[in-house]
């Protein structure tokens, strides 16, 4: 006999994606089961050895801010720390952290085996239940059936996965992992549309076997700051670990030009789409014919061990030429190599069969989340993980969906992007795809979302009532900067000659000068008698809101024009083709898409502003017969 | 019910009798205020279906004399605050209201979209909601087709041209904002101020080229001024007669003035008040003088005609004062005579070029269309018809492009971070695709990974 058991949420995978929508789901009182192929390599990380970046610090902060997770577990495992852009403008600073990998990976195991309603279970899921295009559960590859209400897809790279370098390929998962070859079939038989992607890992060698004496030591912050708004800066100011930078050189790239037949990618073996934005180093030789040099970032994979990963040489070469091209490297003259570098090859969905809250538009109850849907890293992953879990356990419980949009994090440009772009490699988030950057700080992520992740359920009342501190005292300081005038006394104009700033020739308002480029609300504090203490990342705020003051203005009445659009919704069940005056191609993708509101459609591809406004005229008339049919149905 | 204010041409922008521009939108008065004075009142304060006459004006400029239409909300064709103001037909005219309009807070309408509104704002029964989906693609059609069979093909390069540069230096930026450790952005500041240095003038360039070939299509606005018997009308005769140029009559439908136009080689000059001129041999001389020197404050180009063998009298004085930050040529005639006035002295006086004429023998008349030609830009025009951006639309886009150049000059100017440059890059970027009727899509993305190698 076959086991049988019934549970609120099944997850499928238990990657970055996986865990937090584990956890998401079951800290929102779902009955939750979390599979994986492999217990041991719960939230792993197969590729590069750090979490944040440009831009995806900032949707670690984010996911952090509605009550995730990735933030406090890297603040609890990371082995360097360093903000990114800290001469550039705070939307643009980034935070990253170099990870000790086991440590992340027991840490988050220890918290999800310590989450009520939340169980691991190591098996293969097959096969994915429905009824009438509602889910109703999974089958293991043993037979097993798990009843439940919802089912989150985050396979990440495993769905019949390939790892490839030079001759030779393996049917496996990442790091030799098996891989999951039955669950594409059942998502075929599903309708469901699968895209195949590539994407690859650098070499790890042995770091005994380096000579750092000939790299460059790149150090972390002196200054820690921790990603989780709820971490104390004081307890993450440790001792940290260095990365090292070298060069590759002519040499280098003689050799792999030498042996291009010989690599799958460029011989045909490969067919999976690559990313650009991580393009292999024999990519970057092609492509960048004119480059003598790139630069490779040495990186230590943990305290645990000597392996360090080569960041920069990403290749999938036969395995002799690897060894080689890395001994052309300074410092990795004698290199040892521990792991291949490999191309991987997997299944994923095309994500515009789901609608913004990560649900299947054709099948009520199934969500998708992380690699699966095309996208890349591990913080994509993660911030698409927490929303589906939320959604799932929404979903039950008869309630709407959470949907972040555009203004209000990159956690909904993320997901708008994935919806509604045609994909053709793995999403990676840049802080260029956010139109208002300057309002979706990293800084001020907490400001944005606690609200959201509160009365979802996520962050605690001890919490919220701390942020809601925090919010009013920026509040109350921000006011008092703009009211309060100094005026042309000694000390202040003493003040502004040793800036180099103008000297005042009548008062002036706190904001004013704050406002000055040589000048800052830090730098003021001087001539500021009545200023009242405050935390430094209120201080950090009041400076940021004041002094990009009217950038930030332009930005909000830009976010207005852009939420009337979206606040215009669009009948799920429109049929597009019924709308006089589209054209054929809008009325196509339109079908394809099946946009949620006006913004939303008109961001996509092949839909004109004519299109729209054509649209927006049905809908009005529609609901102007809507209305009509049910006055009149009222006079009966 | 709060929404941005939206103006056009309501009339087609042929010569008709009346020239209408509508505007509609919650500051629909608001902006017709700044444009439209009226004796000692305001739109604002003026109850709703009234009529108003008064003066058109952009800057300090009086573009027209009009009457004013409001039409306050609900009541009016797109059940928002309407006014409309209606001008002469001449199509300068209508261009440079509906400019001034536009510059004064509200946006040029999208084709179809008043009868958009008027639908969407339920003034428009819901019978006809599929004939007004008709409207809106119709018109978006035509406005596209003629939009772009209206651009040269030298114009749309250039605009290729500028955009691409504009979107290399944002990949660049980008790049480097999301790569820190692999591109720095050391000395960018003053690379990318080099380039707005480049760019500026040339999309100035082209606004006023725009300007130029409006005023080339219309002929250009022209008063003769100068005092009694200084020889405007021979002037006029000797331009008239040398030229053996196509000489029409047009009387003006409401003013009692009198134009002719003169062809030089690819544009004219529309001379006003010809009959002004002709009356100066009349007892009301003086009076002719006040009357031209109204015309002048509209003219585009003013000719001076000073009477180089007697010294400069009051009228004079008060003629030089007007030219000031004008488009003048002063002409001085009777060169033939003993002259009393030399022309250094006039060109010091006046600030504007001189030139020494016999009206009376026709010398110094290819000198003069030379100048007349060098001050309209209309050489390089006339030689390879360059640059005719001839719609309102694209003028506003060109204008809205050089702005957002402005303010990235500015925040380098400011020391404002890097990252800040790209928001009005992006914006400029996006206005000069909208002449060329391109949208930024996935343009970014692509040239940063197309021209920059990033990544692990």
């Amino acid at each position: 006999m076959n086991i049988r058991e019934t549970c609120d949420v099944v997850v499928i995978g238990a990657g970055h994606a996986g865990c937090e929508a584990a956890l998401a789901a079951a800290r929102l009182r779902m009955k939750t089961v979390l599979f994986t192929v492999s217990v041991d390599s719960i939230a792993m990380m197969p590729c590069n050895p750090n979490v944040g970046g440009s831009s995806k610090g900032h949707l670690v902060r984010e996911v952090d801010a509605l009550g995730g997770e990735m933030g406090k577990n890297i603040d609890r495992t990371f082995i360097q720390s360093k903000m990114l852009n800290q001469s550039k403008g705070p939307a643009v600073h980034s935070l990253r952290a170099q990870a000790d990998k086991q440590e992340y990976s027991r840490s988050m195991r220890k918290v999800i085996e310590h989450t009520e309603g939340l169980r691991i279970k190591q098996a293969e899921v097959a096969e994915i239940l429905t009824e009438n295009h509602h889910v109703t559960g999974v089958r293991t590859v043993s037979g097993g059936e798990y009843l439940c209400r919802a089912v989150i897809l985050c396979s990440g790279t495993y769905l019949k996965s390939r790892c490839i370098f030079g001759d030779v390929s393996y049917y496996t998962g990442p790091n030799g992992l098996q891989a999951a070859n039955h669950l594409s079939d059942s998502l075929k038989k599903l309708g469901i549309r699968l895209l195949r992607f590539k994407t690859g890992t650098p070499a790890r060698v042995d770091g005994r076997t380096i000579d750092y004496s000939k790299m460059v030591e790149q150090f972390g912050d002196k200054r820690i700051v921790p990603f989780s708004f709820t971490t104390d800066p004081e307890r993450v100011q440790k001792k940290q670990v260095s990365c090292w930078l070298t060069y590759t050189n002519e040499e280098t790239h003689r050799l792999i030009r030498e042996n291009l037949d010989r690599s799958p990618l460029y011989s045909g073996k490969i067919e999976g789409t690559g990313p650009r934005y991580c393009p292999s180093i024999e990519d970057k030789v092609v492509r960048f014919a004119d480059k003598k040099r790139h630069q490779l970032f040495i990186e230590p994979e943990g305290n645990y061990t000597t392996e360090m990963y080569l960041d920069g040489m990403s290749s999938s070469l036969p395995e002799d030429v690897q060894h080689a091209m890395i001994h052309t490297v300074p410092g990795l003259e004698h290199a040892e190599s521990v792991r291949n570098a490999y191309a991987i090859e997997y299944d994923c969905i095309d994500p515009n069969q789901l609608d913004s809250s990560l649900e299947f538009k054709k099948i009520s109850g199934f969500f998708s989340a992380g690699q699966a849907n095309g996208s890349s890293g591990y913080e994509e992953a993660a911030a698409q993980g927490i929303i589906a879990g939320i959604n799932a356990a929404r979903k039950i419980q008869g309630k709407e969906p959470v949907i972040l949009d555009r203004s209000q994090a990159y956690i909904g440009v993320l997901i708008d992007d994935l919806v509604t772009k045609e994909n053709h490699e793995p999403y990676r988030m840049m802080t260029s795809r956010a139109e208002y950057r300057l309002l979706l700080r990293q800084d001020n992520a907490d400001l944005r979302l606690t609200e959201i992740g509160h009365e979802v359920g996520l962050i605690s009342e001890e919490r919220y009532q701390r942020f809601v501190k925090k919010r009013d005292s920026i509040r109350r300081e921000c006011e008092r900067v703009k009211t309060s005038t100094v005026g042309g006394a000694d000390k202040v104009q003493q003040f502004l000659k040793k800036w180099n700033s103008t000297e005042l020739k009548s008062g002036v308002t706190l904001a004013e000068l704050i406002k000055r480029p040589e000048l800052d609300y830090q730098k003021i504090a001087e001539i500021d008698e009545k200023r009242p203490p405050l935390p430094e990342d209120v201080q950090e705020q009041v400076n940021i809101q004041i002094k990009y003051e009217g950038y930030i203005l332009r930005q909000m009445r830009q976010v207005e024009q852009f939420q009337k659009m979206e606040g215009k919704k669009i009948p799920s069940d429109l049929d597009y083709s019924e709308v006089k005056s589209l054209r054929n191609e809008a009325v196509q993708k339109l079908n394809q898409y099946r946009p949620l509101n006006i913004g939303q459609a008109s961001r996509i591809a092949g839909v004109s502003p004519a299109d729209i406004s054509v649209l927006l005229v049905y809908l009005e008339q529609k609901k102007r017969r809507e209305n009509a049919y049910a006055a009149g149905k009222e006079e009966e | 019910m709060n929404t941005d204010t939206i103006a056009a041409i309501a009339s087609g922008l042929t010569q008709s009798g009346i020239g209408i521009i509508r505007i509609s939108g919650s500051d629909a008065v608001a902006v017709a205020d700044r444009v439209f004075f009226m004796k000692n009142k305001k739109i604002a304060d003026m109850p709703s279906h009234t009529i108003h006459y008064g003066s058109i004006r952009s800057g300090g400029e009086k573009i027209d004399e009009g009457i004013a239409l409001i039409m306050l909300a609900p009541h009016s064709y797109t059940a928002e605050n309407v006014v409309e103001i209606q001008c002469h037909g001449g199509p300068l005219v209508m261009r440079k209201t509906l400019q001034a309009v536009l510059q004064s807070g509200a946006r040029l309408a999208e084709p179809g979209e008043f009868t958009k509104r008027a639908f969407l704002n339920g003034r428009i029964d819901l019978s006809q909601a599929e004939a007004v989906m008709d409207v809106i693609r119709a018109q978006n059609d035509f406005a596209l087709h003629s939009s772009v069979s209206q651009l040269s093909g030298m114009l749309s390069e250039k605009i290729r041209k500028m955009r691409s540069e504009i979107l290399y230096e944002v990949a660049h930026l980008e790049a480097a904002l999301d790569d820190p450790e692999h591109l720095p952005l050391d000395g960018y500041s003053e690379h990318l101020a080099d380039v707005l240095h480049q760019l500026i003038p040339e999309i100035s360039e082209l606004i006023r080229h725009a300007e130029s070939s409006e005023k080339l299509s219309e002929g250009i606005r022209t008063v003769i001024l100068g005092r009694p018997n200084a020889g405007k009308s021979s002037l006029l005769n000797c331009l008239l007669g040398e030229e053996r140029a196509i000489v029409t009559d047009i009387a003006g439908t409401t003013r009692d003035t009198l134009e002719e136009s003169i062809r030089l080689d690819g544009f004219s000059l529309r001379l006003v008040d010809t009959a002004g001129i002709r009356k100066t041999n009349n007892i009301v001389e003086k009076m002719g003088v006040s009357r031209a020197m109204q015309q002048a404050e509209d003219a585009d180009l003013i000719l001076y005609v000073v009477d180089s063998s007697s010294h400069l009298d009051e009228n004079d004085k008060e003629i030089i004062h007007l030219l000031k930050g004008r488009k003048a040529i002063v002409l001085m005639n009777k060169s033939d005579l003993p002259p009393v006035i030399d022309r250094k002295q006039l060109m010091e006086l006046t600030g504007q070029p001189v030139i020494a004429i016999s009206a009376r023998e026709g010398t110094g008349m290819e000198e003069f269309r030379q100048k007349a030609a060098e001050l309209f830009d209309i050489g390089e025009i006339g030689k390879n018809d360059q640059i005719a951006v001839t719609s309102v639309r694209h003028r506003e886009a060109l204008a809205d492009a050089l702005h957002s150049l402005e303010l990235v000059e500015r925040s380098i100017d400011d020391q404002m971070p890097e990252d800040f440059y790209t928001i009005d890059l992006m914006d400029a970027y996006r206005s000069l695709g909208s002449i060329i009727g391109e949208e930024v899509g996935e343009d970014l993305i692509n040239e940063i990974f197309r021209k920059f190698c990033m990544g692990k």
